[in-house]
């Protein structure tokens, strides 16, 4: 790695003010991601600015349910955290299971929220120091002509990633928002928190420079709401998701009032298959609704030469989300 | 490893498992509750490096006190400063597990972790781990050897670190299989060990082998 300081600010406005002192002062919190990057030197900061010792912000270490039922989970909570929250009840469970499935436990227990949300994606061109694709300012994405097994279905073009962070498809689902500290606070649904790489293929969120996340949050859970999160790996540990789905759903005296249904790993954004909630809302749960919502679930999927296989994969995790928050037992 | 084991790709394409799902996958995991995250490392207001800055903390039980630069990885401060070589580097990305030590207790990835991270901390390496044990082994590293958990060795320091802190959350009683495995499951073993490793671990639990 690239020599560096270490800024340790006691506060957040230290913080903010260290991070915009110079383009090449970066924002540390766990660091997996950041550091990862640093030694392929795809990230060359001349200052990490340590977001861990600001202490006069007790939201970014809160992970607490207000009065009113909704939750407020601190940038800084660990994804060991968030998997280990006993407190957490069905309707947060996609939130807890996404947590304890991704990385390692040891990664686990490094990895923060917010820069979970904020990592940078695990294309391997783009991760390949020597390589100048579409994100990183070239002419043109690296992947569709070359190994794109891993790549996006859904959304993609004209760059292909797919979004790597696990916890913003359960996020999705459970409609959270963030909250953002910078020259003026500000709150966004977590869907405008991302950028497509049709609007800019060089980035993936929208935070400003020295734009810090702090918290975020998730609206009180209605009665009956249930949700449930699964991936398919190609190891059960270590690995990241070839496909993962969050689902969030509302059954109120046996009609399905409200679904949310989001992707993760399929597209350049965490992906809300907006279809396949159409087919739930008003219905009543069986077995047979759920296969058609799987299906449609991956409506205007194109694939590239050698990725299909996410489109039967991501349809049959939907399929067993669904059975499990739903609780239909399944024909087979 | 263990938990998830009720979807099976082949499932999910066919069309069925879901049944199996229902009832293998309810159960959630229970990593360590508290991660470094939570606890802010240092005394904030100060700015190190980028060259050496001095820095102390304890490992095995000695104080330390040395001079790194803020780059400096905890794994390689360790092997190449305090010649501790004892911890591995294997992947230095935080996939493989090969560099685990304890930090006040927590296995951490050494390669992911800043040597600054650690000032003021506790750092137990594998060399750690037999301090006041007859021979100079704790009863997890003998059962190590008597059930044959190692191959080449080369992820073994890591697993040593994972199952100790595991052992240390049990308070010695025998964990489950699937707890074992999932306290391994950020350890890679290229030889495949890993039955031999949750043997061990029970053994080990059950009054020194
Ligand atoms: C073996 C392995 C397997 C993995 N598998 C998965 C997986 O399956 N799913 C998954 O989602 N991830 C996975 N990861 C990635 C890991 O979860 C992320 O790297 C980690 O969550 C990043 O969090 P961090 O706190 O370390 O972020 P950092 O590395 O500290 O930060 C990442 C980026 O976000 C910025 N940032 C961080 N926090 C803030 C904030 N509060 N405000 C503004 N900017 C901020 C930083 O400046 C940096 O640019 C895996 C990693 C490993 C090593
Ligand atoms: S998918 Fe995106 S990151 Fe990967 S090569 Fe194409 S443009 Fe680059
Ligand atoms: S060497 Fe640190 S995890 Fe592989
Ligand atoms: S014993 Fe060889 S890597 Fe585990």
């Amino acid at each position: 790695m690239k020599p560096f300081s270490l800024i340790r600010p006691a506060s957040l406005d230290e913080a903010r003010a260290a991070v915009t002192a110079a383009p090449e002062h970066v924002l540390r919190a766990g660091g997996v991601d950041l550091i990862d990057q640093m030694k392929e030197g795809l990230a060359r900061p001349s200052a990490l600015v340590e977001l861990r010792t600001v202490s006069d912000a007790p939201a970014l270490r809160e992970l607490a349910r207000d009065g009113d039922g909704a939750w407020s989970l601190g940038a800084l909570v660990t994804l060991a955290q968030l998997a280990a929250a006993s407190e957490f009840g069905a309707e947060l469970a996609a939130l807890r299971e996404a947590a304890g499935s991704a990385a390692t436990p040891s990664i686990r227990s490094m990895a923060t929220l917010g820069g979970n949300l904020l990592q940078r994606p695990r294309c391997w061109y783009y991760r390949h120091a020597e390589l100048v694709c579409l994100k990183k300012g070239g002419s043109h994405c690296l992947a569709i002509n070359g190994d794109h097994r891993y790549h996006a279905i859904l959304g993609g073009g004209p760059s292909w990633i797919v979004h790597p962070s696990t916890l913003a498809s359960a996020l999705l689902a459970l409609d959270a928002r963030v909250e953002l500290a910078g020259a003026e606070a500000r709150a966004l649904p977590i869907a405008e928190l991302f950028v497509g790489p049709k609007e800019d293929a060089t980035r993936e969120h929208r935070l400003a420079p020295g734009e810090i996340l702090t918290r975020v949050t998730i609206p009180a859970a209605a009665p009956g709401q249930r949700s449930a999160y699964e991936a398919v790996k190609e190891k059960q540990s270590h690995d990241w998701p070839l496909a993962e789905v969050a689902v969030n759903v509302t059954v109120e005296s046996g009609t399905i009032k409200a679904a949310r249904v989001a992707l993760g790993h399929v597209a350049p954004i965490p992906w809300r298959a907006e279809a396949a909630e159409a087919a739930l809302v008003g219905q009543q749960p069986s077995a047979a609704l759920i296969e058609r919502a799987a299906a449609a679930a991956t409506e205007g999927a194109k694939p590239l030469k050698r990725n299909a296989y996410k489109i039967p994969l991501t349809r049959g995790l939907v399929r067993a989300t669904l059975h499990r928050a739903l609780e239909v037992a399944s024909p087979a | 490893m263990s938990k998830r084991s009720g979807i099976t790709r082949r499932g999910l394409f066919r069309g069925i498992g879901t049944a199996t799902l229902v009832a293998g996958c309810a159960t959630p995991k229970a990593p360590p509750p508290e991660g470094p995250a939570q606890t802010p490392p240092v005394t904030p207001g100060v700015t190190l490096g980028p060259g050496p800055a001095p820095l102390q903390f304890e490992l095995n039980g000695q104080a330390v006190t040395t001079e790194v630069p803020p780059s400096a990885t905890l794994l390689d401060t360790l092997r190449l400063r305090l010649d501790a070589t004892g911890t591995k580097k294997v992947c230095d990305r935080g996939s493989c597990g090969a560099c685990m030590v304890l930090v006040d207790g927590q296995p951490q990835n050494s390669c992911m972790t800043l040597a600054h991270d650690v000032a003021g901390r506790k750092v137990t390496t594998v060399e750690g781990l037999g301090a006041g044990h007859d021979g100079g082994q704790s009863p997890l590293q003998r059962a190590f050897v008597e059930r044959d958990a190692l191959q080449c060795g080369f992820c073994t320091p890591g697993m040593l670190i994972s199952c100790t802190a595991l052992l240390a959350r049990t308070g010695g009683a025998a964990p489950s299989a699937d707890a074992i495995q999932d306290a391994i499951s950020g350890n890679l073993c290229r030889c495949g060990t890993y039955p031999h490793v949750v043997a061990a671990v029970k053994s080990a639990a059950g009054g020194g082998a």
